[in-house]
């Protein structure tokens, strides 16, 4: 089953076309890498694809709805996560769960039972009642996926959920994204670390609007000749128009 | 050193805010008072009171908007804000006046602002003596017009009476709409307000979450202004508490809807500080008949002051606080407060929609 469908979804801001005609489809349990250069129009189709932005035309559905027409559906069947773990800070771990439980329609009975369950999965015992503001970066993001995740959404936008975290703490963190995707979640996520590209099912590379490629991280990098991920990004990030030279 | 024009909110508010001060203060400014609005009750209807009416309307500082016919009409005149001084000339005045025989004519000030009532007093008494002098050739005693005061609703002319009205207009908009544009520009800053809005709460409900505790909270400070108005400071709150509570509602309602619209506009806590401190500190305290009275401002000043919020909740608070009115004194200031209410909210909840 697809759960992403998108077909020529461009945006347009003005004379300046941001997505330029993208088309691919993500499939149930998948984790699909969605890379590119900064200003290549990731960020733009993520939120076209959460229902925040109304495409200019071509059509995306997630989970089946439409997300030009039904936002409202696709925003309860999706979970988002940005770079910014944006959690309440003045509020605990727990609070901030039940917090965005209840946001999703969730009852006490549920909260209560999924808090539990997660604050056991994730470690997150000796954290539960402290102020998120006085937890360490590795513990936010860990408390940020375990909201994006909280409601058990089909499909979780992952933007760029790393970006400034450890290594120890981005590998723990992969770990947490595998354990999810084997459970049937989908991951949609964008990042800068080419090491994580390579724990991805599948991978995009965005230059300039479009999607120059889409295949598997070991396909791209023999159809390519490169020894690595970051190899294959800097040969087509390379052909962007607006790079500088 | 040139870095700061990169920087031009800092550069605008450092160049535009002192002149613009500057000018306000010191044009429009001014404790002098013009166009006072007043009745007259002229019971002698001679030549002499005639002239003596055409002297007081045809100053700069008196304006007669109407002459009644019956003394139980004052009253209705002060009820409708239509006047601040009322003038009764004796029956006798037609008779004594001219052949240089002392009269007492009856001056009825309102003294709500007691600085503004004995500014009133003093010009009457100038204009008197003018008169005399026209009369008579001679300005000095003994007065051919005696004067004979009653100021209203202040009797014992208590500043606070003026003041305190007025402070609390002042402190809610400080609090309800500096506090709310703070809040949401804070959830902006720190990334909440992106999870918020890819959650499926709509965006009216988003804003009416943020702005219900600050409704309660801003109308218990409410309460807690007129409890120590009252027990601390001796103000009488010579009207009905339950309209005091039903305006002060409409107007925290308008200052909060205040407060979230700057938070659609500003992106950091920052830039929502400099604009509600500039934006709407400054029109509350300069244009709100707080400290400074508007009818002598310049006319585009006096047309900005209609849009004050703070201008239209301390005229009626005082209305009710003060001077013991009941609704119908302050039916144009609510329903005023009320639109800018609804009119502030829709504008906010459609500017915080397009933001998506």
């Amino acid at each position: 089953m697809k759960v992403i469908e998108v077909h020529n979804l461009t945006k347009t801001f003005g004379s300046f076309t941001a997505v330029d005609h993208v088309s691919f489809e993500v499939a149930e349990g998948e984790i699909f890498g969605f890379l590119g250069a900064n200003g290549a129009g990731k960020t733009t189709v993520i939120r076209m694809l959460c229902g925040l932005l109304a495409p200019t035309s071509g059509k995306g559905s997630v989970v089946g709805y439409d997300v030009s027409k039904k936002a409202e559906d696709v925003k309860k069947n999706i979970g988002y996560m940005s770079q910014k773990f944006s959690l309440y800070e003045d509020l605990s771990p727990v609070e901030n769960m039940e917090l965005f439980g209840g946001i999703y329609g969730m009852n006490r009975k549920q909260i209560n039972k999924k808090t539990e369950e997660i604050i056991k999965d994730l470690g997150l015992t000796k954290e539960r009642r402290s102020l998120v503001g006085s937890l360490p970066l590795g513990i936010r993001q860990k408390v940020a996926f375990a909201v994006s995740t909280f409601h058990s959404p089909k499909v979780v936008f992952l933007d760029e959920p790393t970006a400034g975290v450890d290594p120890m703490s981005r590998r723990i963190f992969w770990e947490m994204i595998y354990r999810a995707s084997d459970r049937g979640t989908t991951f949609f996520v964008t990042t800068h670390y080419m090491d994580e590209a390579e724990y991805c099912n599948r991978i995009s590379i965005m230059v300039d609007g479009s999607i120059k490629v889409l295949d598997t991280p070991e396909r791209l990098k023999n159809n390519f000749g490169a020894g690595t991920m970051d190899e294959v990004f800097q040969i087509l990030a390379g052909k962007s128009k607006n790079q500088v030279q | 050193m040139f870095h700061i024009v990169r920087d031009p909110l800092t550069l605008t508010i450092m160049i535009i805010l002192p002149i613009l001060l500057l000018l306000i203060l010191g044009f429009a400014i001014s404790t002098e008072i013009r166009n006072t609005p007043f009745v007259v009750f002229d019971q002698s209807r001679s030549a002499a009171s005639s002239k003596f009416i055409a002297k007081m309307d045809g100053n700069a500082y008196f304006t007669l908007v109407n002459a009644l016919s019956s003394e139980s009409d004052l009253e209705t005149a002060f009820h409708r804000g239509e006047c601040k001084l009322a003038l009764i000339l004796p029956a006798d005045f037609g008779d004594n006046v001219p052949y240089r025989e002392a009269v007492d004519i009856q001056l009825v000030v309102d003294a709500s602002d007691p600085n503004e009532g004995s500014t009133l007093v003093s010009y009457v008494q100038l204009i008197a003596a003018q008169y005399q002098k026209e009369l008579i050739g001679r300005a000095s005693a003994p007065d051919l017009i005696q004067i004979e005061t009653k100021m209203l609703y202040n009797p014992q002319m208590k500043g606070m009476y003026q003041i305190v009205p007025g402070m609390i207009g002042l402190i809610m908009m400080l609090i309800c709409a500096y506090m709310t544009s703070i809040s949401i520009a804070k959830e902006k800053e720190l990334g909440t307000m992106e999870i918020l809005l890819v959650s499926p709460l709509r965006p009216a409900l988003i804003i009416l979450a943020k702005a219900v505790p600050y409704l309660f909270i801003s109308l218990t400070d409410v309460a807690l202004s007129l409890l120590v108005a009252y027990f601390i400071l001796g103000i009488p709150i010579a009207g009905n508490i339950a309209l005091i509570v039903l305006l002060s509602l409409v107007y925290t309602l308008s200052a909060l809807a205040l407060g979230l619209l700057i938070s659609t506009v500003a992106e950091t806590q920052q830039e929502a500080m400099v604009l509600s401190g500039i934006g709407l500190m400054l029109p509350s305290m300069l244009l709100s008949n707080l400290i400074f009275p508007v009818e002598s401002m310049p006319i585009p000043l006096q047309a900005f002051s209609y849009i004050v919020p703070a201008r239209w909740y301390i005229d009626g608070l005082r209305d009710i606080m003060i001077k013991g009115l009941g609704f119908k004194a302050i039916v144009l200031d609510f329903f005023i407060l009320l639109s800018m209410c609804f009119l502030l909210f829709f504008v906010s909840i459609k500017k915080f929609k397009n933001r998506l």
